[in-house]
């Protein structure tokens, strides 16, 4: 019980877990997004559209979950001995992180809503979301694809840099900062 | 016996209705050509969430032929070009085109052949028939309502449900309905 929420030194359960399913779901619907924007076949580029949709809500969900869980129980200190330039960029970059896992769906379900298509939006079939409150038109269809485009490939960059960060960690410095995301029994100073 | 007129148009007649009165059984038989004007082919499919968007055939054809001596061999054949599908999108339309729906280059034709006619009311009658769309044929019926006779002119206001899903065409249910409500006005000419 005590291992699901963090301690000074060492993730809890419920944020490795968090962070591992929306990496695995984001680097997804990254790949998706790309394939689905490719595929020759109109049906199959339509129903992975929807399916693309229904894990930008998921991941929507589970990034509010995240958010909320983080505000309210902080991340453990690192380790000693990382260096005074990345305990000082590391911060700048993980609140980069967050605030594209935001951007991202909010921008996908913003396309949707002004898209001229006028496609529902079931998340896995299970009901139907609403749109947002935007009006609709070719421009600000056009306008929302362009942002969540570019937010895509910013984020996958940043996606990148944060994981050459982790191997950097474990294979360079040799220390705690990628086994503690793995499992709470690591970290311990 | 009162004669039996084929096709829908007639039935008015053999009730001598005061408002299609006019219209007597030897003059609505024969043979009729559907005629693009005057004529469409309108569609609806129901959105989940409330809505739904609609949509029409520009391209069709056909003929309804009504038999003066027997309703139920009366005739209706109608062809229609899915190509020339339009929804007011022009993306909506491309996908409608597409192989994830209408296939039309491959499948240029959607083909209803009556095979049955039976008089439901005054003005009314139902139309059976065999529907090819994609390749594949099922039965489906229409209700057809006479709407006038004229010169040399008669038409009809045709309505039925059509489930997609049997023609290969599922794709976006349940985002779309399976039910295809069609809403027809027929303009024939005679001859």
């Amino acid at each position: 019980m005590q291992s699901i929420i963090n301690t000074s030194t060492r993730y809890g359960w419920a944020m490795i877990i968090l962070h591992w399913l929306i990496g695995v779901i984001f680097i997804g619907q990254f790949v998706l997004g790309y394939v689905m924007m490719r595929t020759p076949s109109q049906r199959t580029s339509f129903e992975l559209i929807q399916l693309h949709k229904s894990f930008g809500f998921l991941l929507l969900g589970l990034i509010i979950l995240r958010i909320a869980w983080r505000l309210r129980n902080a991340a453990p200190a690192l380790p000693a001995s990382v260096g005074m330039l990345e305990r000082r960029t590391a911060p700048l970059a993980h609140f980069a992180l967050y605030a594209f896992q935001i951007a991202l769906p909010l921008s996908g379900w913003a396309l949707v809503s002004v898209s001229t298509l006028e496609i529902p939006t079931m998340p896995f079939n299970l009901f139907v979301m609403p749109n947002l409150p935007l009006t609709e038109s070719d421009a600000s269809e056009s306008f929302w694809t362009s942002a969540h485009w570019y937010l895509a490939y910013a984020g996958i960059a940043l996606v990148a840099l944060h994981v050459l960060a982790a191997l950097r960690h474990h294979f360079l410095l040799r220390d705690s900062v990628l086994a503690r995301m793995i499992t709470p029994s690591s970290g311990g100073e | 016996m009162k004669a039996r007129i084929l096709g829908l148009a007639a039935f008015a007649a053999c009730l001598a209705m005061p408002v299609y009165a006019a219209v007597a059984l030897s003059d609505a038989a024969g043979s009729y050509t559907i005629s693009p004007s005057g004529s469409s082919i309108r569609f609806t499919i129901g959105k989940a969430g409330g809505g739904g968007f609609d949509g029409a055939f520009g391209r069709f054809k056909g003929t309804i032929r009504i038999d003066n001596g027997d309703v139920g061999r009366s005739k209706v054949d109608l062809t229609i070009y899915p190509e020339s599908v339009g929804t007011g999108q022009g993306r909506i339309d491309a996908f409608l085109r597409s192989d994830a729906v209408f296939d039309a280059a491959n499948n240029p034709e959607i083909q209803f052949r009556s095979t049955n006619v039976t008089r439901t009311g005054d003005t009314t009658a139902l139309v059976t028939g065999r529907l090819t769309a994609r390749g594949k044929t099922f039965p489906e019926k229409f209700t057809a309502e006479l709407g006038g006779l004229k010169g040399g002119t008669i038409k009809f206001h045709v309505t039925g449900k059509v489930l997609r899903s049997r023609y290969g065409m599922d794709v976006g249910t349940p985002l779309y309905s399976n039910v295809v409500d069609f809403d027809m006005t027929l303009m024939g000419k005679r001859g």
